[in-house]
């Protein structure tokens, strides 16, 4: 067993997983209960495990929370603020991790084209094949935890040749108005060939009195020549915890454009995996993080060049004000296969406040030889060329700086697709940024 | 001084060079022109020896030995020059240590002594003069953050260095204004002598007013499909290459 | 294979030049390690009670802690019962004059290209010699003197100085640091002494060669260099090593001490013994190398050509406790056939408007694999911090491994803090370019490689320079055809 990791709160995991499984029948699932074992060796990571070394995961655990029943409470006017990919959407609603059907719009899908429950698809056989098969719980406590409490959550599948031109928006909404509640999202979504895909992945939380946890995980395959775009939004409230695992794993020819933008939580830690596993596969990665008060946002990011001819390109922006603190951990991975690989990765930081910290780890492993790789990293205050030429145009100091800020958000924000989302984005950056400053 | 037979050659498993033959006596120069794809810039890689390129039939022989047997730095050694079409940066080794290394490399091979270095900041400064080449650009890195026009230059300039029996000139005259191919064409006149032969592979007629050819051929599908003198050049210019195409394909 | 690969792979297995061992006969400890062979040491030495109370200290402090283990490196476990803690050359060398040395020991410097009346006649370079671990010959010491710079070896400070030694030992590398510095702090046997006094200008290099001999040993030299308030010192180190089957585990520690407007230049060649083809022995290099600036305007600069050993732990580092102080860091590393090295920097901004820069170039050829590790922190107090970083790594080959781990800690928000990072490989066609210059494949890799390394080379004073771009050369050597 690992000494890095404590075990004082696991058992209070390990008690309410008994519940959980007599409850939804899940006994017999090979997969939930291979998860539980895996996550009782494991146990909670601490802070001399590298991987979490300045994000320290106690103050979630020393909470006790409750698991939904599954009983609804949601109105349609509740969920309005969160609405954010348009009119013409195919909307999944969870409600503390369950398919809300009455507040969802699933209709007029394609031919062959699965948009569902991911609890009423357990038996398909293409949740069967992929369902746990990529994310790593043998060596993450998280994903593990996850896994053993998967019940609802999304499955997508695109059969081959299926283009799905609507957005699909699986919204998630954590209600902790009557109690602390913990939530298990899943997602699997397999894209066959030829595939076009667009998905906006949301979670926000309801009430602030009592704190929740959210820990998700989603499997996304991306088969030969698809092209998948997909968006995680978070802008659950300071009283919210939120860990998530994001694991795609991508075929040849096939292109992946993933965007994080983390605008709230009181801890949040975004880990995404992304493996090249043919030839000829490209990855945008994009972040965006806005953060102040006492928050912590970690993104963890791989980049896994397992096959030859891929490019990645990563670009991760933060603006960080009041006490908070951010972690941006950027691993490119070259096998030794994996020649003519280019990979870029871009993170840049900008501290608002005196009292804000931001820890970097950008890391390259190579090995192989006939690679381009490169990785900057830059951590600082606003241009103040820049600001002086704002200023002397007669723009005031507080405004110019907004401007600055707003512009260096955007840089991330224009690369998602979506043109509903990205309007829709922008004034919650905006308001997010005030408070920061 | 170069006899070239039949010679064929393919790369990444495309067929580029059908079988060239051409003679170059000392003291000649030989223009090689033609349209995109015709293999111009092949036959100056084949002939400086690059890997990617594989002779797939004929032969070529340089001063009485087998060219295609030698390594490209004995190529070098025994006096072939190669001007290249994309000058390659090597960041931070200065064109005087490039230099200086090349040149005692060949000299070594020809049983000469090294030079010291006051000889050869001699030589140099007065070579540079050739290119009008600034002094600061001796101690830059070599072709590192040139613009075209000086990558171009100092691969003249590398010439008169080096001092080669044969020069392979590849498009040197490409994106050049008129004042720049003006000082690489008198560069590579001073260099014209009676034992000493160039091949100038060129897209333009304009580089042959200045550098005056005693030969032009046409290369068209990997093959000489015509040559010349001067006059073969002006026709080209004027007429295009289409004529040459029909004319050929008459032939084949 | 291409033709270039081939060369690559004949090139990067050249063999070690310094594999001889010197037929000298030494004094040495039992082998093992407890509190006996830490008094016969301090007895062997003829120490003051205070140093070996230190020495115990460390020992019983070494002995709560537990060995540390690196992700990016890997060995066979040590056993540290298996090392003979003491070997000093058995003429002890109390000279006047280099007549006087140890034939031998004179023969060692000349096969290692260091030839210690060269040296003094060429370049003005005051120069320390470490065997063993012990110090055999100072030169320049007189004329030094006069201006009141001390340098000599670490036992006789330890005699002539103590109100300097038992101020500075351990002030910036404390025993309790980690567990090499623990356990050198428990055995070290010699090692180097520089002071300078306030407002003097070192005017001259000065320079140790350490070199181990014995089998079975390990070394475990001290270096402290203090520079008082205005000082300027320029300081040296290369290191050789014979070949042998068996692993030599190398656990030094340096500390430098810079006072208010002090500058502390310090260089090393490290050029231990890297096994052989089939990674077989070879030096374990397990390094702790810091400074600090303590007062306003204090400069510490290290460079480094690391070409040797097996395994290398090593980040020479700055605290900048001073304001306007100033770290910097330059590095070389190249790994070959199966050596390990992970190396970089900490640069800990403590003062205002500190500043630190960064330059580290890896190169990877063989089965190698050669990581960079690195820290830049900015404390909360740190107003105006400037760092910048960049790292570049080369491949050599295809079965080699060139990794990049920096970690940036900013907590200020006036800091600017950039870093770079490249990985590349010798191009194809840059060779060619040479090839067709004349430049055969050998020579266009050396040629390229010391243009990327430029940077750092240009570092190092003129003499080590050349050294260093031979050693690179010779590294990279192999016979070609």
């Amino acid at each position: 067993m690992n000494p890095a990791y404590q075990h004082t709160d696991k058992e209070k995991f390990l008690n309410s997983y008994g519940a959980f499984a007599s409850r939804h029948e899940l006994m017999d699932s090979p997969l939930n209960t291979l998860a539980i074992r895996k996550f009782e060796e494991l146990g909670f990571p601490t802070t001399k495990h590298e991987e979490w070394k300045y994000t320290n995961v106690s103050p979630i655990l020393k909470n006790r929370f409750a698991l939904s029943t599954g009983k609804s409470r949601l109105k349609r006017e509740d969920i309005l603020p969160f609405l954010l990919t348009g009119k013409d959407s195919i909307l999944l609603v969870f409600e503390n991790g369950f398919l809300n059907r009455e507040l969802s719009l699933i209709e007029n899908l394609p031919q062959g084209v699965i948009i569902d429950s991911l609890a009423s698809s357990r038996n398909h056989d293409v949740v069967k094949q992929h369902l746990g098969k990529y994310a790593p719980m043998k060596q993450e406590s998280f994903v593990a935890l996850n896994t053993a409490f998967i019940f609802d959550g999304a499955f997508i599948y695109l059969p081959v040749n299926a283009v799905v031109e609507r957005p699909i928006h699986l919204l998630y909404v954590n209600d902790s108005r009557e109690e602390a509640t913990v939530v298990y999202p899943r997602n699997l979504i397999v894209a066959k060939k030829n595939n076009s895909l667009k998905i906006a992945c949301t979670y926000h939380t309801i009430g602030n009195i009592n704190s929740a946890f959210t820990n998700s995980v989603s499997e996304i395959v991306t088969g030969a020549n698809a092209n998948v775009e997909f968006v995680k939004v978070q802008t659950e409230n300071d009283n919210t915890y939120h860990i998530s695992h994001t694991e795609v794993m991508q075929e040849r020819d096939s292109v992946f454009n993933i965007s994080t933008i983390t605008l709230g939580g009181n801890i949040v830690r975004n880990n995404l995996h992304i493996v090249l596993n043919d030839v000829n596969c490209t990855s945008h990665l994009y972040g965006l993080y806005i953060t102040d008060g006492n928050e912590l946002v970690d993104n963890h990011t791989l980049v896994d060049h397992a096959k030859p001819n891929c490019e990645s390109n990563e670009l991760y922006k933060g603006v960080l004000g009041g006490k908070s603190s951010g972690v941006f951990n950027g691993k490119v991975f070259v096998r030794p296969d994996a020649q003519k690989t280019n990979a870029y990765q871009s993170n840049k930081n900008i501290l608002l406040s005196d009292e804000a910290t931001m820890n970097t780890k950008p890391q390259l492993e190579i090995f192989a030889d006939d690679v381009k790789c490169s990785h900057g990293a830059t951590t600082g205050q606003l241009d103040s060329e820049a600001l002086f030429y704002l200023r002397s145009r007669g723009i005031g100091e507080k405004e110019a700086k907004a401007f600055l800020n707003i512009a260096f958000a955007a840089d991330v924000i224009k690369n998602i697709s979506l043109e509903p989302l990205r309007d829709r984005l922008m004034p919650l950056i905006e308001r997010k940024l005030k408070q920061g400053d | 001084m170069l006899e070239i037979k039949n010679l064929q050659a393919k790369v990444e498993e495309k067929q580029i060079l059908n079988g060239i033959n051409l003679t170059v006596n000392p003291g000649e120069v030989h223009a090689i022109m033609g349209p995109n794809g015709s293999g111009k810039s092949t036959l100056a890689s084949v002939l400086a020896g690059r890997d990617e390129y594989e002779v797939t039939g004929g032969e070529v022989v340089f001063r009485g030995e087998n060219l295609l047997e030698m390594s490209p730095e004995d190529r070098a050694r025994k006096g072939l020059f190669l001007a290249f079409q994309y000058p390659v940066e090597i960041p931070g080794v200065t064109n005087a240590n490039f230099l200086k290394t090349a040149l005692n490399e060949i000299r070594k091979a020809n049983g000469q002594t090294p030079m010291d270095s006051k000889e050869f900041l001699q030589i140099m400064k007065e070579k540079m003069k050739l290119v009008e080449m600034d002094k600061a650009m001796t101690q830059r890195s070599v072709n590192e953050g040139f613009s075209g026009g000086e990558k171009k230059r100092n691969e003249v300039f590398q010439m008169a260095m080096l001092e080669p029996m044969l020069a392979v000139l590849d498009e040197t005259d490409s994106g050049l204004d008129i004042d720049a191919l003006r000082i690489v064409a008198n560069g590579v006149n001073a260099l014209r002598n009676q034992e000493r032969s160039f091949i100038v592979i060129t897209h333009y007629q304009r580089l042959l007013d200045y550098i005056v050819p005693d030969f032009v051929h046409v290369l068209y599908k990997g093959r000489i499909v015509k040559s010349g003198t001067k006059e073969l050049a002006m026709e080209l210019e004027a007429k295009g290459y289409d004529w040459i195409k029909e004319e050929v394909g008459i032939h084949i | 294979m291409t033709e270039d690969q081939k060369i690559i792979t004949e090139v990067t297995e050249s063999d070690y030049k310094w594999g001889f061992i010197s037929d000298i006969e030494s004094d040495q400890a039992p082998k093992g390690l407890n509190e006996e062979v830490i008094r016969f040491i301090s007895l062997k030495k003829n120490e003051p009670a205070w140093m070996l109370e230190w020495r115990l200290k460390a020992y019983r402090h070494w002995l709560t802690m537990t060995e540390p283990v690196w992700p990016n490196v890997h060995y066979p476990k040590i056993d540290f019962n298996d090392i003979i803690y003491y070997s000093a050359p058995k003429k002890k060398p109390s000279l006047n004059s280099l007549d006087e040395l140890d034939p031998e020991i004179k023969a060692t410097f000349d096969k290692l290209g260091i030839s210690l009346e060269e040296q003094k006649r060429l370049s003005g370079v005051a120069v320390d010699a470490v065997i063993d671990s012990v110090s055999v010959k100072t030169t320049f010491r007189e004329s030094l003197g006069e201006l009141g710079v001390i340098f000599c070896s670490f036992s006789e400070a330890v005699h002539d100085h103590p109100e300097l030694i038992k101020q500075y030992l351990g002030s910036v590398v404390p025993y309790t640091d980690n567990y090499y510095a623990a356990l050198n702090s428990a055995v070290f046997s010699d090692g180097s002494f520089c002071y300078i006094p306030k407002s003097v200008r070192c005017p001259m290099e000065l320079s140790t060669y350490f070199r181990i001999n014995s089998a079975g040993t390990g070394q475990f030299e001290r270096t402290l260099i203090i520079a008082e308030e205005g000082a300027f010192v320029s300081y040296l180190e290369g290191c050789t090593a014979p070949m042998r089957d068996e692993n030599q585990l190398h656990a030094a520690v340096v500390e430098i001490y810079s006072h208010k407007d002090a500058q502390v230049k310090y260089s090393t060649v490290q050029n231990w013994y890297p096994g052989d083809k089939e990674g077989k022995g070879g030096i374990y290099n397990f390094v702790t190398k810091r400074g600090l600036c303590a007062g306003t305007h204090a400069k510490i600069s290290w460079t480094q050509v690391e070409t040797g050993s097996a395994i290398t732990w090593k980040y020479p580092s700055v605290i900048l406790k001073g304001d306007y102080s100033i770290g910097e860091f330059y590095s070389v590393a190249v790994t070959n056939n199966y050596q390990q090295a992970d190396t970089g920097t900490k640069m800990i901004h403590l003062g205002k408007n500190t500043k630190s820069t960064i330059i580290s170039k890896g190169i990877s050829g063989g089965k190698s694999q050669n990581s960079y590790r690195g820290l830049v922190r900015i404390n909360r107090k740190a107003e105006n911090a400037r760092n910048f970083s960049q790292c570049d790594s080369l491949l050599l080959g295809d079965k080699c491994g060139a990794h990049t781990f920096p970690y940036l800690e900013v907590s200020n928000k006036t800091a600017i803090v950039e870093h770079e990072a490249t990985t590349s490989k010798v191009g194809e066609d840059q060779i060619f370019y040479c090839n067709q210059r004349g430049i055969s494949t050998e020579d266009a890799v050396g040629l390229i490689v010391n243009g990327y390394c430029k940077e750092v080379f240009n570092q190092l004073p003129m003499e080590f320079a050349v050294e260093a771009q031979k050693l690179l050369a010779i590294s990279l050597e192999g016979s070609v055809g």
